[in-house]
């Protein structure tokens, strides 16, 4: 299987500090991947450089078949290019309703020429609808999204990314402060979603990381300290005294 | 949930007036209001309403237009545009030139003709040239004066010179993602610039002589001030009709959604894939247009324009209207801008009477700034929607819980994270 | 040398002869003025020079009475003996002194002596005869004045005396000057161009204005036009024709001057003429309808000129022709060509050294501008920067602090005292009106950066007016003590005032308690630790309301402290504010903000920037003040977070 995302040797670093040191991470077309870490160990910077937020110092990214490197290109060129990104707090609109944010994640033509003259079709509203009937939304979607409960709201963004019909999806810890009902179907939205297409989920929480039973990639101090299943790491000594502390 | 997917639709398939009634209700107020100034005005009606102040409320109407251009960027984009009213200059500027080379070149063919000899070319331009720019000892057209004989070309270039502004310097903000008050000081820096390059006596533009006399339209000598009032007036509301309509198609509908989006979590917006920059730069020359358009619609009216009326303070009062009003919403806009310049001339106009609190004697003229400053401290504080909160509070609407903040920035967004830095 | 023992011997006499004789006519200057007896009663210009060298080189003592009294026109000349008398006219009667001790003589009938009246011509040369004994007065302070009357307006006849007075000059600062002064009227005066090269040679990169003043006469040049250029001496070079130095005009104007060729005519000419030979609606049989455009007016012109009507014009050829036929060339006229080459070549040095000393004068203002930006800035990098407050009527606060001043000084009308008393008072003031804005205003609207920029705006415009309400438009004067008068002169091209030395003293201080109060105090400490996370502070018994209030107050009480300075060396306005915001904006932007030493950096930049683009604009500080704004607009293109940027987790936090 060839990969669909391949970060090779890539290193950043802020003011002397190294958030990613000589990191590599693969992952294929239809795969769940979590990826976990204690604090500093580069989650989010991993993420930022994916999705073109941060510039890594040194380093390969490349993307789709044939290859495309990702370096230098736009958060919204990434984007376009089918990498999705859910962010740790949930950010919806909240002024704007949810049908509003569904329609705005769409996959549909981004320069402002042509979202000035888009014009909402019956394709379009009935993909919603099954968006929002995904998400558990569906009697919400004239409602603001601002008024949505927190679980309610990291559905919503789960919800936009799948309108954007991603290739790649990336999520900052989805089940944060969320009840142990919500945390359920999160779980079922995640790999119902994997199955189409690669998921990567950043993760605290291993029970969690267990439920989603999936391939585990551990990072510590900006590089991969430990692959594989969930109990294959949680063996590894390495990763207890990380974890643990000595 | 199958009725849901029917009904969505449709629901959105309604005429645009039906789907934004404020539209039709602002359009209708607006026709009235017009048909009443003119009812009642010396030109056409019977004759109530002063010359002036027509001229007056015409030009209350083109500032209701530049502070629509003004909400277009600030309330929807969240861009805090402290230069917008050097788009309004310009295009002031822009039409003035023509309206003053018109004027004097009829004159000057006019002397001219009385000497033995029909003028040569060079003689009319030397001689016009020297009416006009005597004042800041030039006797010759500056480079940028070449188009000025030509009514369509300085039409074009109402739209053009702001609306190219707005582009270059937008593109140059935009693209290096200064945001917020950054933003905000760089909009203030362009005016301010602008302004101090055209108080010089060599910018070819007389210095802070300024432009003078476009109240008279060249060939229409006939027909007199109370005449031209009204026809302005009416212009400047088409204008204001006409860019009402525009920015509610454009801030309605998805282009709409987008615009909020950047103004409440930019961010967020550029990681679903839309070029940000594009969007703002787009929002930002267009409104840099309409501001330019009603410029040119008010100088005629106001009949002279100098480099002050692009100094920073003139766009600080346009965001202080848009506040008043409500911003985030295009009629609050216009609200504001109409309740608070209309104020303003009826107070430093010396027509507001004095107030007298035991030995204090508070003159209006003086002391009607202060109000205006602290008034705006107090909308910001404890009125923040504006008079048109108003509305809301009729209607009773409940706004979303946006964690106490209304129309910021949503908690979490980048413009909120700079204010800690 | 034998006259001065003759006289020692007559002074001997005189001594002991004095009280037996009623006037002393063998008294040495007596004689000496019989000697010229004629010329001087007859008073004339053309022939009393060598009467008044006569008395100043005799070495006389009494000779500067003489000339002096006989200036103010106090000298007499008795009708009968032609002895000369110092006299004062009493109604009918004189009351007549000795010319050589002033010892009074006796009173006579007026009628009995003719009044000796120098015109105004003969009084300026008696003036000048007299420089040299006031060179040499005992007086060194009457001996300055002379020296400056003579740098103020020089003579030729001054140079002998100025020569005569260098060797008895004992005070060295004098001897300078009077040795400097004397190459100067060499320069100007010598006789010979050998000793007016030296004394240029001697000036060889001096930069004092005199010098320049002295020198450039010398090389002033006139154009001159000839058929080949003359191979004589004191042509200073040929010129192009419609080059910067000569216009095609000009040149051609010379060429009709020295009647090298013919006029040409004007377009004013040709309309006056055709409108002088219009006749019956036509000129020579051309319609005065068609003749507006200039072809139609040249070949109507040309057609009078075929009837002989009118001179013919020189065509654009025949100007050109005749242009380049001749050669147009420089002379020096305003000294003998060695000397002028010289004082070129002097003048070429000197000018080198002043543009290596202006760009020193201008680093000097440049490192003042920048210390007033930063002053300005600093309270805004506190509150900005540090708490990131944008606070629009920062500018406001600067006003405070300098109208603070000014009613001090109303009160305390000694200036170093009122100075002392303006600084608490200003920062007091404006520390209390900071206060209350953050109690007020602020707090409410932390973390909504827009809504704190309108609304401390609104509070801008309303201090504003209120100022204006109070201290009406006018400016007021901020005057500065008297030990901050005047400036520190290096050179004639390098100095600065001392109150902008004060400024940047000031600044430099503010640098050391802003470091001081950051890093060494509690206070400090505690500011830090908000700013970075508001929350953990407040955890460990922080009380970010009190500290947020103390920094807010602390900022803007520099602002008032600034204001204060700057009123000192501008004027006080209600709109001074205004004039430093924005600069002050950029100051901090461009630095970087959170950064004390970024907005000593930013201010750095800013004022460097805007002096250097004054000196190559000098005319226009508008001008330069907008490609100033230009150019920072540009930079952040470059540097969006300023020169000293905050980098990742931290500039995100």
């Amino acid at each position: 299987m060839s990969a669909l995302l391949e970060v090779s040797g890539v290193s950043v670093s802020f003011d002397g500090f190294k958030a990613l040191n000589n990191l590599s991470f693969n992952i294929g077309s239809q795969e769940l991947r979590a990826v976990i870490g204690p604090n500093g160990a580069g989650k989010t910077t991993f993420m930022d450089v994916v999705t073109g937020k941060a510039r890594p110092d040194e380093g390969r990214i490349s993307w789709g078949e044939p290859p495309v490197s990702l370096l230098g290109t736009s958060e919204s060129k990434i984007a376009v290019a089918g990498i999705g990104r859910k962010f740790q707090r949930p950010t919806v609109f909240e002024d704007q309703s949810v049908a509003d944010n569904l329609v705005m994640a769409l996959k549909k033509p981004r320069a402002p020429w042509a979202v000035l003259f888009f014009k909402p079709g019956r394709a379009d509203w009935d993909r919603v609808a099954e968006l929002a009937e995904e998400i558990g939304l569906a009697d919400a979607l004239e409602r603001k999204s601002g008024e949505l409960s927190h679980g309610q709201k990291q559905w919503l963004e789960i919800g936009m990314l799948l309108a954007q019909e991603p290739r790649l999806l990336l999520v900052d810890e989805p089940a944060a402060g969320m009840t142990a009902a919500e945390r359920e179907k999160t779980t079922e939205l995640l790999t119902e979603a994997a199955k189409t297409r690669a998921v990567v989920v950043v993760e605290h929480d291993m029970e969690f990381v267990r439920r989603l039973n999936c391939k585990v990639t551990v990072l510590h101090e900006g590089s991969v300290l430990a692959e594989g299943s969930i109990d294959h790491v949680t063996k590894n000594d390495r990763v207890i005294e990380v974890y643990l502390g000595r | 949930m199958a009725d849901m997917t029917a009904t969505l639709p449709g629901q959105r398939r309604r005429p645009f007036v039906m789907r934004y009634p404020s539209v039709l209700v602002f359009l209708i107020c607006l026709s009235l209001f017009s048909v009443g100034a003119t009812i009642l005005s010396e030109g056409f009606g019977i004759g109530i309403i002063s010359t002036s102040f027509i001229k007056t409320l015409g030009k209350t109407l083109c500032l209701c237009l530049v502070a629509l251009a003004m909400d277009l960027v600030w309330g929807y984009c969240g861009i805090l545009s402290l230069g917008h009213m050097a788009f309004f200059g310009l295009g002031g500027y822009a039409i003035g030139m023509w309206l003053m080379y018109e004027r004097t070149r009829l004159i000057v063919a006019e002397n001219l003709a009385l000497g033995p000899l029909p003028p040569t070319p060079q003689e009319l331009s030397d001689g016009i040239a020297t009416q006009i720019f005597g004042v800041v000892g030039a006797s010759e057209f500056p480079p940028i004066w070449a188009f000025a004989h030509s009514l369509p070309l300085q039409l074009l270039a109402v739209v053009l010179v702001p609306g190219l502004l707005a582009l270059v310097f937008g593109w140059l903000a935009f693209r290096s993602r200064v945001t917020g008050v950054y933003l905000s000081i760089l909009t203030q820096a362009m005016t301010l610039a602008l302004s101090l390059y055209l108080f010089q006596n060599d910018s070819g533009l007389r210095g802070n002589n300024g432009l003078s006399g476009l109240q008279n339209l060249p060939g229409l000598d006939d027909v007199g001030q109370d005449a031209l009032s009204v026809y302005f007036l009416w212009a400047s509301a088409f204008a204001l009709g006409g860019g009402y309509v525009l920015a509610t198609w454009i801030v309605s509908g998805k282009f709409g959604s987008v615009l909020r989006g950047i103004r409440d979590d930019e961010a967020r917006v550029r990681f679903l894939g839309y070029p940000v920059e594009g969007f703002k730069l787009f929002v930002f020359s267009l409104s840099a247009v309409i501001a330019g358009i009603a410029g040119a619609l008010y100088y005629p009216q106001a009949g002279i324009i100098n480099p002050a009326e692009l100094a920073p303070i003139a766009s600080i009062y346009l965001a202080v209207w848009v506040a008043i009003g409500g911003r985030g919403r295009l009629y609050g806009a216009v609200i504001g801008a109409a309740f608070v310049s209309l104020l303003s001339t009826w107070f430093t106009g010396g027509q507001a009477p004095d107030v007298v609190i035991g030995p204090l004697r508070i003159q209006w003229v003086d002391w009607w700034t202060v109000l205006l400053g602290l008034s705006f401290v107090g909308v910001t504080l404890f009125a923040p929607k504006g008079i048109s909160g108003i509305v809301d509070w009729i209607a009773e609407r409940r706004a979303p819980d946006r964690h106490g903040k209304d129309l910021g920035p949503a908690p979490g967004s980048l413009r909120e994270q700079e204010g800690q830095e | 040398m034998a006259l001065n023992f003759r006289g020692l011997c007559v002074l001997a006499f005189c001594l002991i002869a004095a009280p037996a004789l009623p006037q002393n006519s063998e008294a040495p200057v007596q004689q000496l003025l019989q000697e010229h007896g004629e010329i001087i009663a007859k008073g004339s210009r053309k022939s009393i020079g060598p009467a008044i060298d006569a008395l100043a080189a005799s070495g006389l003592p009494a000779a500067q009475v003489v000339l002096q009294r006989w200036q103010a026109k106090e000298m007499w000349r008795n009708k009968d003996s032609g002895l000369f008398v110092f006299g004062e006219k009493d109604g009918k009667e004189l009351r007549a002194s000795d010319v050589s001790n002033g010892a009074e003589i006796g009173t006579f009938e007026a009628k009995g002596f003719k009044q000796l009246k120098p015109n105004s011509g003969v009084r300026g040369m008696i003036g000048a005869a007299l420089v040299q004994f006031q060179l040499s007065d005992p007086n060194p302070e009457k001996r300055l004045v002379a020296l400056r009357a003579i740098e103020r307006d020089p003579e030729a006849s001054h140079l002998v005396a100025l020569r005569g007075a260098i060797a008895g000059e004992e005070d060295p600062d004098l001897l300078a000057s009077k040795e400097r002064l004397e190459r100067l009227l060499t320069i100007r005066f010598g006789e010979t161009d050998e000793e007016r090269i030296t004394a240029i040679a001697a000036f060889d990169g001096d930069l004092g204005v005199d010098v320049r003043a002295a020198l450039n006469p010398l090389v002033r040049t006139r154009i001159e036009v000839a058929e080949s250029l003359p191979d004589d001496a004191g042509i200073a070079g040929t010129v192009a024709v419609d080059g910067e130095t000569l216009t095609r005009d000009n040149a051609y104007a010379l060429l009709v001057e020295a009647d090298l060729a013919p006029p040409t005519v004007q377009k004013s000419d040709i309309a006056a003429a055709l409108v002088a030979n219009i006749e019956n609606g036509a000129v020579a049989g051309i319609e005065v309808a068609s003749l507006d455009n200039d072809a139609a007016r040249a070949l109507a012109y040309a057609e009078l000129a075929k009837r002989e009507i009118v001179p013919p014009a020189a065509t654009e050829a025949e100007i050109d022709a005749a242009l380049a036929t001749y050669v147009f060339f420089e002379r020096f006229i305003g000294a003998p060509p060695a000397v002028a080459e010289a004082a070129l070549a002097a003048l070429k040095d000197i000018e080198a050294k002043v543009a290596l000393n202006q760009a020193a004068d201008l680093a000097l203002d440049a490192v003042s501008l920048a210390s007033i930006y930063f002053l300005a800035a600093i309270g805004l990098a506190i509150t900005f920067g540090v708490m990131g407050v944008i606070n629009m009527a920062h500018g406001e606060f600067i006003m405070m602090g300098a109208y603070s001043g000014y009613v001090v000084q109303l009160f305390v009308p000694d200036h170093t005292l009122s100075l002392l008393i303006a600084l608490p008072t200003a920062f007091a003031v404006t520390f209390a009106g900071g206060v209350a804005m953050e109690r007020l205003v602020i707090r409410w609207l932390y973390h909504r950066p827009l809504e704190t920029l309108l609304a401390t705006f609104g509070i801008s415009i309303a201090l504003q007016q209120i100022a204006k309400n109070i201290f009406g438009t006018q400016a007021r004067p901020l005057t500065a003590p008297d030990w901050l008068d005047g400036s520190l002169a290096f050179n004639d091209v390098v100095s600065i005032s001392y109150i902008r030395i004060a400024i940047f003293v000031l600044a430099l201080l503010f640098l050391a308690l802003f470091l001081f109060v950051m890093n060494r105090t509690r206070l400090g400490l505690e500011v830090r630790a908000v700013t970075q996370n508001p929350r953990m502070a407040a955890s460990m018994g922080i009380n970010p309301d009190r500290i947020n209030m103390l920094t807010f107050g602390f900022g803007s009480g520099i602002a008032g402290i600034a204001g204060v300075a700057i009123g000192l060396y501008a004027k006080v306005t209600s709109e001074m504010g205004q004039d430093y915001i924005v600069q002050s904006f950029m100051t901090v932007v461009v630095g970087g903000v959170g950064n004390i030493w970024g907005a000593l950096l930013g201010a750095s930049m800013v004022g460097t920037l805007q002096k250097g683009i004054e000196w190559l604009n000098p005319s226009n500080t508008l001008a330069a003040q907008t490609y100033m704004i230009l150019f920072i607009i540009l930079f952040i293109q470059f540097r969006p977070r300023g020169i000293i940027a905050l980098k990742g987790r931290a500039a995100e936090a």
